[in-house]
């Protein structure tokens, strides 16, 4: 049984050329090297016409129909003889023209300058996108404050859960640690004053102006929005938006509304949360840390820090409660059609959900301070 | 594969595939029972069986990747199911399976879920590697679409593209579930004459799950009726065969697209 390796003979005789086709050609102990093959065939005088033959050989694989293939493709004429029906069939099923349906034509690799002018092209593109989605979500909340809008409370209600009382531990957990953390740092640093007092001021402004919206709106990006992106992109995956599309439901209502609506509403709240488990866990460090009691603490910071601060906190909250909702939304809704595009979805509603957040925050900040608050 | 011109090995009658007494469960749902047939070298073997009777749960059970509750699946003699993991799945390099919904991997190109199994189970360099990927995909009809994502490609073009890859390894045995479901006619005969073409040169031994009638007419050498409410095989033998003579009414049914009236019994 031929178990030498494939070989290749040439035998000349005076009315052609025949190349032996000899051994077992498998494909696992490696390819015949073309390139040194074809040397070999340029070294000899010009050949128009070859007969392969094939009656030496042993077991083959495509490995053969490979090395057959390129030898066609450098000399005008090949015959065979003697070969297995098997190894002509593949070698022409491979020629073959593909038919119609698979002959769609291939786009050049543009240049840098067009693919800059198509990115750039593109971004505007989003940028357009993201504006009429917005535009979607108003004419959705318009037609839900006028009763006409086709949800189903039970969806909202889920989502008013999921994001709401099932999203406590973690809003506790982080919020009490920054109120901690805050106490800490500034307890130090105060009592080399003798202003240990202070720190009540300092956290529950902190608090009530940036971080417990900031911090509660960053957690329920990476937690709730990306949920949002995840699960839409994989709506878009199985044509399920597609499906609710052709039965008449704008996926604006069905969808993105309950869970706008949930955001909106649980955010805000999540945020007044925040803000008594974070002043909460400056106390529990200021009491601990340096002389003072409870009552100090909640004096000397309802003292200090007024109620505006609180509100602009609030308003902040309302503010980033859209964003969160509409990046996730967004992202998920114009998700691709395959698993890599809905993990894609979900990283970007992250992203673009936490520089927006940090944006609208700074802008805010910027416009308070300008009037004054 | 590698095969031999020589007669020696090539006896066409030999047995290449038996499965013995197969029983697939869910858990404790029952699937099938006593399942017995054999599929011989070379043969188009093809499953039959209404939806959701467990086409796809045997084929699974077949190539190794669902443990049957009772019973054997052999290959040229040799059993799956009693083999050490790393036996087994040495022998299920040696399958090419294409999954009822192609399966391509979706975060590589074409290209590159071709030369996985290649990548993987051999020691060819990159260049070898490139060179066969391209062969196969010509040899499938794809010829240029090498860079391109299963996303970017239409849904025949989807199967093609998993079949280049089933038989990256030149397997002994192909598993087709459902090739040319929701296929249009035209591509699904073509990918039928295709699949006859590779196996007839690549004397490969092939199991398929399929509906399409016409295909199983003109291309099915052998095959099994399954039934999913006696939860086991009615027949099995060569379609054409079966159309002219099986009594079975379920059968005639299924063969005839429902046009079957069972004749009157005499009382
Ligand atoms: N992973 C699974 N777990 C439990 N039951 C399953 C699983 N996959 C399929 N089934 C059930 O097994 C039965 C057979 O399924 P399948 O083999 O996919 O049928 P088909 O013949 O249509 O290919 C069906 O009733 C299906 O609900
Ligand atoms: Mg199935």
């Amino acid at each position: 049984m031929g178990t030498e390796t494939k070989q290749l003979q040439w035998q000349e005789n005076s009315e052609q050329t025949v190349l032996n086709v000899a051994g077992t050609w498998n494909f696992e102990q490696g390819l015949l090297d073309f390139a040194q093959f074809k040397q070999e065939l340029e070294s000899k005088p010009k050949l128009t016409h070859i007969v392969c033959n094939a009656k030496s050989l042993g077991p083959w694989d495509s490995s053969l129909v490979s090395f057959l293939i390129q030898l066609e493709s450098c000399v005008d004429e090949v015959s065979y003889q003697n070969f297995p029906s098997g190894v002509l069939q593949l070698k022409q099923l491979a020629q073959a023209v593909p038919n119609s349906q698979t002959n769609e034509t291939l786009a050049p690799r543009p240049s840098l300058t067009e693919r800059l002018g198509l990115s750039v092209i593109e971004s505007l593109k989003q940028c357009m996108h993201f504006l009429s989605f917005w535009g979607e979500c108003v004419l959705s909340f318009v037609r839900f404050f006028q009763g006409k809008a086709n949800y189903r409370r039970k969806d909202f209600l889920y989502f008013l859960y999921d994001a709401g009382p099932a999203s406590l531990p973690i809003v506790t957990l982080i919020s009490l640690l920054i109120g901690m953390i805050m106490a800490f740092v500034g307890a130090v640093q105060l009592e080399r004053f003798n202003a240990g007092i202070f720190v009540a001021s300092m956290v529950g402004f902190a608090m009530a102006r940036e971080m417990a919206a900031m911090m509660t709106a960053i957690i329920m990006a990476g937690r709730t929005g990306a949920g949002y992106a995840a699960q839409l992109g994989s709506m878009q995956v199985n044509e399920e938006i597609d499906a609710l599309k052709t039965m008449g439901i704008s996926a604006f209502d069905y969808l993105v509304l309950p869970r706008m609506l949930a955001l909106m509403i649980t955010l805000p709240l999540l945020t007044i949360y925040a803000n008594l488990i974070g002043i909460f866990g400056g106390a529990l460090v200021s009491t601990w840390v340096i002389d003072v009691s409870w009552q100090q603490f909640w004096d000397t910071m309802l003292d200090t820090v007024g109620l505006e601060n609180f509100i602009i906190g609030f308003a902040k909250s309302c503010v980033f409660g859209v964003v969160v909702a509409l990046t996730g939304c967004y992202c998920g809704m114009i998700s691709g059609r395959s698993a890599t595009a809905v993990g894609k979805a979900t990283t970007s509603a992250v992203v673009l959900g936490i520089v927006l957040i940090i944006s609208m925050d700074s802008i805010i900040n910027f416009v308070s301070t300008m009037l004054g608050i | 594969m590698i095969q031999s011109t020589s007669a020696l090995i090539s006896s066409e009658d030999q047995t290449h595939i038996q499965v013995d007494n197969l029983t697939l469960r869910y858990g404790d749902r029952l699937i099938q029972e006593n399942l017995n047939f054999e599929i011989k070298r070379k043969d188009i073997f093809v499953i039959m069986g209404g939806s959701g009777c467990g086409k796809s749960t045997l084929l699974k059970h077949m190539f190794g990747l669902l443990e049957p509750a009772e019973g054997d699946v052999r290959f040229n003699g040799v059993s799956l199911w009693q083999q050490e993991l790393e036996t087994r799945q040495k022998m299920m390099q040696r399958f090419g399976i294409s999954y009822q919904a192609g399966a391509i991997i979706s975060s590589l190109t074409l290209a590159e879920n071709i030369a996985m199994p290649l990548e993987l189970y051999t020691k060819l360099s990159k260049a070898e590697i490139s060179e066969l990927v391209s062969l196969k995909l010509m040899m499938v009809g794809l010829a240029g679409f090498e860079d391109y994502y299963s996303s970017e490609i239409s849904g025949g073009m989807l199967k093609r593209a998993a079949l280049a890859r089933a038989i990256a390894l030149e397997p002994e045995v192909l598993f087709f579930d459902e090739p040319s479901a929701g296929l249009d006619p035209l591509s699904a005969r073509n990918l039928d004459e295709l699949i006859l073409t590779l196996s007839d040169s690549l004397n490969t031994t092939i199991v398929i799950v399929t509906h399409e009638l016409a295909s199983i007419f003109a291309i099915g050498s052998n095959s099994v009726f399954l039934d999913a409410q006696s939860k086991t095989m009615l027949t099995t033998g060569d379609p054409n065969y079966l159309l002219k003579t099986s009594k079975d009414a379920r059968v005639q049914r299924f063969l005839r697209r429902g046009d079957y009236q069972q004749p009157k019994e005499t009382i």
